[in-house]
């Protein structure tokens, strides 16, 4: 364990310092939930290499920074964050270094018994809601980020759709990081729960201001009970100088479909790790990314699909674009448990490497268990074709762009598989506007 | 003027010599033809001149308007007014059509010290032009070259020229693969290219491109050099006599 080192020191002694003053403290339940998860982080430590789910990622970088709590935070302007939706968002939640700002929120009319709000409101007007939903999926036992995300749970997102509602525009929530005078933590949790056939979709913008040093440990639980429609996007432009680590896990029940998709461009290092159980029968569940990382940026995409149930679809398209001396990593584990016949699994991870130090690690997992399922999985990691790239300049397109252009289309092929598509559209346009060159 | 001047050009791939002294010039207004055996040279000549990698230049020069063309990027040659019709068009998955007109015509736009065309204006242009060429819509909206037959990538090529409006045209074997008709209708496209301060070197196999085209000096290159030139008769002669004159067994 490594309980002996600073970070993991600093963020104990804050989370206990911090615990008397954090929303709902008065909440027993919420207090021993975060003692518990204080205790746990403090036994497990931050995750290192020796771990198989950590083989190819590395904490270090982050032990050499010290993380404090962050300060109140400064002015900020949101005018220029983008939505989705080309006339401006229709739902949004923004927090700023981690906490709710309803001074920069909107989060406009929304159907009948839809509860959108931040979870610090939530843990002041409605506590036991809160209780009934918390923990269901986020279980930390043996999961470090998602036990130092319980020990300071005090703010985040919390969306309950009911039976039978849809919420037709997207909802967005905006997580800014602002460089404060010193590295600061954060660890938001989102709650997204949609009850019997509800549907929804929810957009996370994470985004950074240049330079901003900071650690955002997101923790979201999902879940979508039968028949449920849940569109769970995330756009990952955080600062250069940061480091996000996201853990979302996903709980399906039957005929439900979970539609998540990352794009990850930002962070000097970014974890998204997706956990999904598919615990009914007629389930869709889609999990894909898209990623460009350059410099000396890091980003690791885990993934882990675990078939309960027999006739469940999964499908995981997930493609990255890596240059300079960046480092990707893509770990896709698909269990199938014996009861999950007639599983239809379908997996495919392709990296273009566009330097010589450029670096994938891509390790498919399949643990099949059933003997009627159809599983196929496939990975590549290639170079750009010179033949396309002769012929793009040939007709007087520069290099870059004619590189932008192939790289471009290269990463759409994982985009499309966003199912929304106002997000698909929007999605697409801020990858090409990075490749591009501007961020 | 000599829009293309090419002095005892040497090039070789993979160490290996295929040009062994090109001598070749083309002047403002006029239509060169190519002609000569599979494996002559005439592909890695169009390539060499476009500035594709791999192509080592070990001798000679080649200028194009009075610049050192030699010393050009692919692009920046495109830029210049060179425009290389492939023999083999390449497919790019993914890209359009309509984006890769659009990115092309206004990077040469800009090097030019011309604006890009909004939206609107080069739709219309582009459909003006694709109508030329009897091309569908639906051709130009789909991913660059992919899932056309030989033919379409053809014609394809011929709609990329007559947008970009490129000073010289080297057309390598834009005929092959073409009907009766889209041999036509590309050789109409290609006329009217034809202008005073414009000059084409038409890569062929076959007299019937040259009959549309008519060429105003013909070329024989064979063995990495040009052997024999001539008049628009010398493609006639060609064609009933082979090359064994210049030491090709054309069924080897
Ligand atoms: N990478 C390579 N290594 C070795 N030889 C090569 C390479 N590429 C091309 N060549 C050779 O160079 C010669 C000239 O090829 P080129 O394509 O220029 O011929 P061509 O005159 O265009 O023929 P065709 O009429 O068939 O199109 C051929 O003998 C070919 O095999
Ligand atoms: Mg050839």
């Amino acid at each position: 364990m490594t309980t002996d080192n600073t970070t993991v020191q600093a963020l104990i002694a804050q989370a206990s310092g911090l615990a008397p003053t954090l929303p709902g403290a008065g909440l027993p339940w919420l207090k021993d939930l975060r003692a518990a998860g204080l205790d746990r982080f403090a036994k497990l430590g931050l995750p290192t290499q020796r771990q198989e789910a950590w083989k190819f990622t590395s904490l270090r970088p982050l032990e050499k920074v010290s993380f404090g709590p962050a300060a109140e935070s400064a002015p900020v302007s949101i005018d220029r964050i983008p939505s989705v939706l080309p006339g401006g968002p229709a739902h949004r939640m923004v927090f700023v270094d981690g906490r709710f700002r309803a001074d920069l929120s909107q989060p406009g009319a929304l159907p009948a018994g839809v509860v959108l709000e931040s979870l610090g409101e939530a843990l002041a007007r409605d506590p036991d809601r809160v209780a009934g939903l918390l923990g269901r999926t986020a279980t930390f036992d043996s999961h470090p980020l998602l036990a130092l995300n319980t020990a300071f749970l005090a703010d985040g997102l919390l969306l309950y759709v009911p039976r039978g509602v849809t919420v037709a525009d997207p909802i967005e929530a905006v997580f800014l990081g602002t460089p404060g005078s010193a590295p600061a933590a954060w660890h938001p949790r989102l709650l997204l729960v949609a009850e019997e056939n509800a549907e929804a979709t929810v957009v996370e913008h994470h985004l950074g201001l240049p330079g901003a040093t900071y650690l955002s440990n997101v923790a979201s639980e999902v879940v979508a009970g039968p028949g449920a429609r849940l569109h769970h996007y995330k756009i990952q432009m955080e600062s250069l100088d940061a480091f996000h680590l996201a853990t979302a896990t996903a709980h399906l029940g039957r005929d439900a479909t979970y539609d998540t998709f990352v794009l990850n461009l930002g962070a000097r290092l970014a974890r998204h790790e997706a956990r999904s159980v598919l615990d009914g029968t007629g389930i869709t569940c889609r999990v894909s990314a898209a990623y460009a990382a350059a410099g000396n940026q890091h980003t690791d995409f885990t993934t882990l699909i675990d078939h309960a149930k027999p006739h469940c679809t999964s499908r995981e398209v997930v493609k990255g674009v890596i240059d300079g001396q960046a480092r990707a990593v893509f770990q896709g584990k698909i269990i199938v448990r014996p009861d999950a016949q007639k599983t239809d699994g379908y997996q495919l991870n392709r990296a273009l490497l566009l330097s010589p130090q450029a670096e994938i690690n891509s390790k498919p997992e399949l643990e099949i268990y059933a003997d009627d399922v159809k599983c196929s999985h496939g990975a590549t990691a290639g170079e750009l074709d010179d033949d396309q790239l002769f012929y793009l300049r040939a007709r007087g397109i520069p290099i870059d762009q004619a590189r932008a252009l192939l790289v471009g289309a290269f990463l759409d092929e994982a985009v499309e598989e966003v199912q929304v598509e106002v997000v698909r559209d929007h999605f697409r346009e801020r990858l090409h506007r990075v490749l591009e060159g501007h961020r | 003027m000599s829009l293309l001047e090419i002095k005892n050009l040497h090039a070789t791939v993979d160490g290996k010599e295929i040009l062994k002294g090109i001598d070749l010039t083309v002047e403002a207004g006029k239509v060169h033809a190519i002609m000569g055996p599979n494996g002559s040279g005439k592909s890695t000549l169009s390539y060499v001149l476009a500035g594709r990698e791999g192509y080592e230049v070990t001798e000679g020069t080649a200028t194009f308007a009075g610049q050192d063309l030699l010393a050009m990027e692919p692009e920046e040659r495109a830029a210049a007014g060179l425009f290389l019709a492939f023999q083999y068009p390449v497919e790019i998955p993914g890209v359009s059509n309509t984006t890769f007109l659009k990115e092309a015509l206004n990077a040469v736009r800009k090097t030019r010290g011309e604006g890009p065309l909004d939206a609107m204006q080069f739709l219309k242009l582009i459909r003006a032009r694709a109508k030329d060429l009897n091309m569908t819509e639906d051709m130009i909206k789909r991913a660059v070259n992919v899932g056309f037959s030989g033919g379409e990538k053809k014609r394809n090529e011929a709609l990329q020229m007559a947008v970009l409006q490129p000073r010289l045209a080297i057309l390598d074997e834009t005929d092959s693969g073409l009907d009766i008709d889209a041999l036509r209708i590309v050789a109409e496209g290609v006329n009217k290219l034809r202008s005073p301060d414009r000059g084409m070197l038409v890569i062929t196999h076959y007299q019937r491109l040259l009959d549309y085209i008519v060429p105003d000096v013909v070329h024989v290159l064979a063995h990495g050099r040009i052997q024999k030139t001539g008049g628009k008769e010398l493609a006639q002669e060609l064609e009933a006599k082979g090359y064994a004159e210049f030491g090709v067994n054309e069924a080897a």
